[in-house]
């Protein structure tokens, strides 16, 4: 492809100069330049792996891993995790009838609570994550169905979203705020958390909803529309998404800063999960002065506002407590995995080892008779 | 254009084609009154460009799309572009458009280039006589029948009929070096009877249609003089003035335009060569199918489970995720058959565009290494190798099979006169003892001493018999580049000389002439010139003899032979020919025969060219009818060649034979060393040559083709003629006899090609002559013909070298076909100097032409030209296999890449529904291929050299083992592909089981989707390269940069790409997810550990592997016993890997 069959230069017998190119016109007229490039002897590292070579590092790899490894390990196991199912799908579930009756556009809401007991206590702070199963957060249809311009806070595309967001793009001819399926299925239970104490007194543990989503999110990505501070005027002209109670300006009544695109449990959802079981951070439990457990041991109420339908796909809701370590949340395979490795590494030195010293032997006396 | 094509169409339409023109020069009509129609011909403009701007675009794209990689890529994008698929159609969009854009620069700029030279050609301002003025018109007006006139140093702008030149013998002097790069002057003539002023001139030029042979022409012109009847002379290839050539040493010619433009001889020559294809090429287009199957079988799996699971009630439209109305409305096979579709554009990049465009660059860049090469430098010629095509750089690692021409390839083509003997007697220049004594002659140590006559005879024969020509301009040194000048050495009797008189300088078509001329002129017998037909010649006595020539019976490859017919002063005729022993025996008498012949052996034995000459007297009478009969031949307008061929045979016999000459042709510098290497790299060596069989054998001998120890098989005419019976039954019976011998009794050798290290086999020469390779292709009985043609084959297949002598070019082409059709398909290398070789250089899978002594034409054929044969080895074994190691590397890595690129996508199809939804952002699918993996496997594939250059000119079987496509058959394939699916499944999977807690940061916050596939896609990208640079073998600083630089420019871009708000972009998908992720110590140790986990096996076969350490050539050698192999590789696995990283694919097989 490169040297054309219909060469230019030859072509021309008058002047062959001006149209030489390619490899001819370079090879023809002078000798070749002696550089260390060109004659392809550019100095060069060479690394030879042999066993000699690879073995320590074979060895050395095992030794950092195996630690890491345990470290890892018992890190793990050290963050203290409860789970527990809220779906209601059993009968004997004090959810059933929730879960059972469950409607969109139900006016009253439905409320049940769940006992369980915690055997251990949890001493630093404590996240509290809701978990959905069977949810399929990384569908094509919804991961795509968001405007993130409008959740940016462009005026324009706050009036007219995305195509994307179809079919939750617009409602009554009002454009939708904000629209897309992600937005549309804002997970929104409410759930609440007693600490019953020796004598049966419910105590609220008290949970803060800040830092639960990224920062960057927070502050550069999602932004109300309008220099306005009133929300109300600022999202005129939108409408709720179908399946919400309130308008997006008026999610947390509790802080008025948490509303709009800004309210952090929004943020957290829109940030589709990977898999199609999955849990979000809902509220963080800080860790309380002294030395006293954030939850001690015991008996606890959870509270849920039963919201969210999830028996229609046969998903499951889940809430988590649990403590937090400098790899995140509980998580042996890490550890396992580390381990697993550097003893592979290890075990291969060893082999490797055994395989070298013999055959190194052969070969010795094998060279000897030359 | 539309005149080219209409060129075209005169050429081709049927009722158009008749087999000769007639010309009207200076468009006068002859004296008869019939009506004059100008024929049509087509204008001198020469159009090699194939765009013009207006048709450039559309023109250019279809024949871009013509390749069915390119079409392929098109469909994807409008796939994209049309039906709503998961990546946008940016993401293939943007690679193709960035492949043909660059395309079709480089072939726009190429274009463009030939504009330019086409328009310095037409726009070219030449001189035409009209109606007896001179008229300064452009290049391109000129018609055939205009009298053009040209000056010194110009080039012709079209082929002319010479007409008039200012020498006053007619003649005028032309270099073809533009064209067939002879740099020598060649002597063209008028056509003779004509007049002075031209403008008087009637006449009409017969001449037979264009055609693309420089070195043929024939045509009549018949002038007419007032009211006479026309007198007709014959024109020749001699009268022909070809367009490119350039004018010398002439001052100013006129001659009438025969043929113009795109109908010369030149632009006829100029059709394209066919497009070699490489073995490389064809596997990747094998495994570029089987890619293709994974790809669609992959789009078959999803879409049908996507519809399994789509049935299972509350999955298929949850009401968090309704499907817009459109969706719901189209028609459900229709909607299949887009899932369909949609799945292939989401893996179509296990398919890059981009391997295309590295293959191309590799090449194309690759090439220029050859060109550097300054051992490849040869100062005699001040050139280095020339690549003419950059396609074919990884076959010269593949070579099988080497044949090669002898004269000029193998040996020097200079040739130097060893002896002579006249009369039976030897006469050997190199004694000391022969003094030049005028009384005496020339004396030899040998007692005897022929005839003074006898000795005189001879001697003027060699003076007169030949064409040489004695060079004018001496002093000069411009033409020393030209290799058929010659001066005369300062040996032995040149002493004697004046000091002018050394200086003369001969030129000749052969340098053979050169050597005879020198030859006599030892004997005291010079050459002083050809001036107007007469020869002169200084003899013993200084005397000046005049000769007239009058009949010169050309040299050619049939006859083997030439003569002169020259007019002593004394007034008689006589006849001196020239020529191969078996062309000369024949036609003189028995009886002196035998005196010579056994001279004439002896010195074909020890190597050297023998010549004869014998003489015969013409009387007035013989000669005027042989003068007659040749005149006529020479003026026949068809048929011309064989009929002068019937007058030469008729004349040339009955002649006395005088004796016979010796020269030597040197073997080329470093030939036995570079043919042992050769023979060393499994490579088997056919000589394929003109030459005589004794010639060439001793020649094989003294390159150590043939051994003492090799037994060699002759089939020849003389092998044939033994035992006196037919010569079929003869053939048949040795053809069965050797074939035993060769190929049944010869213990089996492994895959057929290699031979064992030290083998303990008989080696077995073969040597075929062309009469009997004739007979072994073209057998009277049509059944055994094949049969035949199979038993030779294999024969030769088992000889370690074969020996084919008196070949002509045809036959020799036949032959390179002959085994490039054999059984498996081998690799074949043609390498040859002179025209004889074109065909099979053309034929070869690689055409290596020699900067020789025999013209051009070779190197303009050829694939490769290199300035010597001793280049031949490091072109192969060390260029060669490093281009072989780097481009298979490169095709085996890249469908590697991609295939784990894509496979935690397909993976990923079952954790979302099957939805189509990428794993990985749109810029990572884009940049994957473009920027992120791109540069160093381009840096690896034009700079790797796994073995030093050094080791491998010293160790020639190295090369055999990248043999038979070693890297790029289906294990290696089977492996590469293996290592692929087994990083993706790998990475997607350590990925998936650390996202089954996604609160991975220590704030407890959660990760996404995005931030999934970003962890995969960094453990890939960091992978990927790793692997790359555990491969490399030799680290300059460039491999530094390009892979520490890649990796980096992947952090950097990363951060960039999600540091920022993209105003432009409908999801801000990407934003601080990297920067994120980095702030998570469980990615960290997750990419750490996977990156290493994937390394892992690698890196333990590199162990096993070891490569060019003195360690491991002995783990080679052991590996070679079983036993060995198996203690050295515990695993079955380990054993695959070592075959399959292909240095010793065939050791432990």
């Amino acid at each position: 492809m490169m040297a054309s069959s219909y060469n230019a230069k030859e072509e021309d017998g008058h002047h062959s100069g001006a149209a030489t190119h390619g490899v001819v016109g370079a090879a023809k007229s002078k000798k070749p330049d002696n550089t260390a490039f060109k004659q392809q002897r550019l100095p060069a590292w060479q690394p030879i792996l042999t066993a000699g070579t690879v073995l320590p590092a074979f060895f050395v790899i095992g030794l950092i891993f195996i630690p890491i490894g345990i470290g890892l390990y018992v890190t793990s196991n050290n963050i203290k995790e409860f789970e527990i199912d809220y779906t209601g799908a059993d009968i004997n579930s004090p959810c059933y009838n929730c879960a059972q009756n469950l409607s969109w556009n139900s006016t009253s809401q439905c409320h049940c609570s769940l006992n369980f007991t915690l055997t251990q206590p949890f001493e630093s702070t404590v996240f509290m994550y809701y978990g959905l199963s069977n949810f399929y957060q990384n569908h094509r249809r919804y991961v795509k169905s968001r405007d993130d311009s409008q959740l940016n806070g462009d005026v324009s595309s706050l009036m007219d979203p995305n195509k994307e967001c179809e079919p939750y793009r617009k409602n009554d001819g009002l454009p939708i705020a904000p629209c897309g399926a992600i937005a549309n299925s804002l997970f929104n239970d409410t759930l609440t958390l007693y600490y019953i104490d020796s004598n049966g007194t419910k105590n609220p543990v008290s949970m803060v909803k800040k830092g639960i989503a990224w920062w960057t999110d927070k502050h550069v990505k999602f932004r109300n529309p309008g220099a306005n501070d009133n929300l109300t005027v600022a999202f005129q002209g939108t409408t709720k998404p179908i399946n919400w109670r309130n308008p997006v300006y008026e999610l947390d009544p509790s802080d008025p800063d948490n509303n709009g695109f800004i309210n952090e449990d929004l943020i957290v959802w829109m940030r589709t999960a990977a898999l199609p079981t999955f849990r979000k951070l809902y509220r963080i439990i800080q860790k309380k002065s002294g030395t006293t457990p954030t939850l001690s041991s015991g008996n606890y109420l959870l509270n849920i506002t039963y919201n969210y339908p999830v028996l229609s796909f046969a998903g499951h809701k889940r809430m988590i407590l649990s403590t937090i370590s400098w790899m995140g949340g509980k998580n042996p395979f890490l550890g396992i995995a580390y381990m697993t490795v550097g003893s592979i590494c290890f075990f291969l030195g060893v082999v490797l080892l055994i395989i070298h010293h013999k055959y190194d032997t052969r070969n010795t006396s094998a060279d000897i008779p030359n | 254009m539309s005149n080219v094509g209409e060129c075209m169409m005169e050429l081709s339409g049927d009722e158009r084609r008749v087999d000769s023109r007639t010309i009207y020069v200076g468009h006068q009509s002859g004296p008869t009154n019939e009506a004059f129609i100008p024929p049509k011909f087509c204008d001198n403009r020469i159009v090699s460009s194939k765009y013009t701007v207006w048709n450039f675009l559309p023109k250019n794209l279809f024949e871009q799309f013509r390749r069915i990689a390119n079409f392929y890529f098109l469909i994807i994008f409008l796939v994209q572009v049309i039906v709503d698929t998961p990546t946008s159609p940016v993401t293939s969009g943007l690679p193709l458009f960035f492949v043909i854009t660059v395309t079709a620069i480089k072939q726009g700029y190429e274009d463009w280039l030939r504009h330019k030279a086409d328009n310095e050609v037409n726009k070219y301002p030449v001189t035409v006589l009209e109606d007896g003025r001179r008229i300064r018109k452009e290049s391109e007006k000129i018609k055939v029948g205009d009298v053009v006139e040209v000056e010194e140093d110009e080039t012709f702008p079209c082929d002319l009929i010479l007409l008039q030149s200012t020498r006053d013998d007619g003649t005028c002097f032309v270099t073809t070096a533009s064209l067939d790069g002879e740099s020598n002057h060649k002597t063209h003539y008028t056509v003779p009877d004509i007049e002075t002023d031209l403008e008087a001139l009637s006449a009409t030029i017969e001449c037979e249609q264009p055609q693309p042979d420089l070195y043929k022409f024939v045509g009549r012109m018949q002038i007419h003089k007032n009211n006479q009847d026309p007198t007709v002379r014959s024109l020749g290839p001699e009268n022909l003035l070809l367009k490119g050539a350039t004018l010398k040493n002439t001052q100013k010619i006129h001659g009438v335009a025969v043929y113009t433009g795109m109908e010369t001889k030149m632009a006829l020559n100029y059709q394209g060569k066919s497009q070699k294809r490489s073995a490389v090429e064809k596997s990747i287009n094998a495994f570029l199918l089987v890619y293709l199957c994974i790809l669609v079988s992959k789009a078959l799996v999803c879409t049908t489970l996507k519809y399994v699971w789509q049935s299972k009630p509350g999955q298929d439209e949850p009401w968090y995720n309704e499907k817009t109305q459109r969706e719901k409305d189209t028609n459900q096979y229709l909607k299949m058959f887009t899932d369909f579709l949609s799945f292939m554009v989401l893996f179509n990049f296990i398919i890059p565009v981009s391997m295309y465009v590295t293959v191309e660059m590799q090449k194309f860049l690759g090439s220029f290494f050859i060109a550097w090469d300054k051992d490849f430098y040869d100062p005699e010629i001040k050139e280095g190798a020339l690549v003419n095509t950059s396609d074919l750089n990884e076959e010269l690692g593949q070579v099988e099979y080497v044949f090669t021409d002898k004269t000029g390839t193998l040996t020097q083509n200079n040739m130097e006169f060893i002896e002579c003997c006249i009369d039976g007697i030897q006469y050997s220049p190199r004694d000391r003892s022969i003094e030049m004594d005028v009384t005496d002659g020339p004396v030899s140590k040998l007692q005897q001493r022929a005839g003074r006559e006898m000795e005189e005879l001879f001697l003027r024969a060699l003076c007169l018999c030949h064409t040489v020509q004695v060079k004018e301009s001496t002093g000069q040194d411009q033409d020393q580049v030209d290799g058929h000048v010659d001066q005369v050495d300062g040996l032995g009797v040149d002493e004697v000389l004046d000091e002018s008189q050394e200086q003369i300088g001969f030129i000749a078509s052969s340098p053979d002439e050169v050597a005879l001329v020198k030859g006599a002129m030892r004997y005291g017998f010079r050459f002083l010139g050809l001036e107007s037909k007469t020869m002169k010649i200084l003899n013993r006595n200084n005397d000046v003899e005049m000769y007239d020539l009058l009949h010169v019976l050309n040299f050619d490859p049939v006859r083997r032979r030439m003569s002169v017919i020259v007019r002593s002063g004394s007034g008689d005729t006589l006849l001196f020919c020239k020529g191969a022993d078996s062309s000369i025996f024949p036609r003189v008498k028995k009886e002196e025969v035998e005196r010579i012949r056994m001279h004439v052996e002896r010195n074909a034995t020890e190597g050297y060219r023998t010549l004869c000459v014998a003489y015969k007297y013409l009387c007035e009478d013989e000669y005027a009818q042989v003068d007659a009969e040749l005149r006529e031949a020479r003026l026949a307008l068809q048929d011309r060649d064989e009929k002068l061929m019937a007058v030469y045979n008729q004349v040339e016999t009955g002649m006395s034979l005088i004796g016979a000459t010796a020269v030597e042709d040197r073997l080329q510098e470093e030939a036995a060393e570079t043919m042992e290497a050769l023979q060393g790299a499994g490579i088997k060596v056919w000589v394929l040559t003109g030459d005589k069989m004794e010639t060439a054998k001793s020649t094989c001998y003294a390159c150590r083709l043939f051994q003492r120890s090799t037994e060699l098989l002759e089939l020849t005419v003389r092998t044939l003629e033994d035992g006196g019976r037919r010569r079929e039954e003869r053939l048949h019976e040795l053809l069965i006899e050797y074939h035993k011998k060769a190929v049944q009794d010869a213990p089996p050798v492994k895959a057929g090609v290699r031979r064992s290290w030290a083998s303990t086999n008989q080696d077995y020469g073969f040597i075929i002559d062309g009469a009997s390779l004739s007979m072994v292709f073209n057998s009277s009985s049509d059944s055994s013909s094949s049969n035949y043609k199979n038993l030779f084959l294999q024969i030769c297949q088992n000889c370690t070298a074969v020996l084919c002598c008196r070949m002509a070019p045809l036959q020799k082409a036949q032959i390179v076909k002959m085994v490039k059709n054999s059984k498996g398909s081998p690799i074949t290398l043609s390498i040859g100097d002179g025209a004889n070789d074109v065909s099979m250089i053309l034929e070869a899978h690689v055409g290596i032409g020699i900067k020789g002594k025999e013209g051009r034409q070779a190197v303009r054929n050829s694939d490769y030209a290199i300035p010597k044969l001793k280049h031949l080895k490091k072109l192969l074994l060390a260029h060669g296999h490093l281009y072989y190691v780097r481009i298979a590397h490169l095709v085996q890595y890249f469908f590697y890449k991609n295939l784990c690129f894509i496979l935690p996508q397909f993976l990923y199809q079952f954790f979302c529904g099957y939805s189509q939804q990428p794993l990985y952002d749109a810029a990572y699918l884009t940049m994957y291929n473009i920027c992120f993996t791109s540069m160093p496997i381009l840096a690896y594939s034009l700079l790797e050299q796994h073995i030093s250059i050094d080791a491998l000119l010293d160790k020639a079987t190295l090369y055999r083992e990248i043999g038979k496509n070693a890297m790029l058959r289906w294990g290696p394939f089977l492996y590469w592909t293996l290592l692929g699916i087994f990083h993706g499944v790998v990475f997607f999977f350590g990925v998936r089981l650390l996202f089954s807690n996604p609160a991975l940061q220590d704030n407890g916050q959660v990760f996404g989707n995005w931030s999934y596939g970003t962890i995969v896609f960094t453990v890939l990208v960091f992978t990927v390269t790793l692997k790359l640079a555990l491969d490399t073998r030799h680290w300059t600083w460039i491999n530094h940069f390009v892979i520490w630089g890649s990796l980096a420019f992947y952090v950097f871009f990363s951060f960039f790409w999600g540091g920022i708000i993209w105003p432009f972009m409908s999801q801000q998908r990407l934003y601080f997810v990297f920067a994120n992720m980095l702030s998570s110590v469980s990615a960290w140790l997750v990419i750490i550990l996977l990156i290493l986990l994937s390394l892992l096996p690698e890196i333990l076969f590199v162990v096993f592997h070891k490569p060019r350490s003195h360690h491991a050539r002995q783990v080679i050698s052991q590996c070679l016993l079983p036993a060995a192999c198996s203690a050295v590789m515990p695993t079955a696995f380990a054993c695959l890997g070592e075959c399959s990283t292909s240095e010793h694919p065939n050791l432990c097989a």
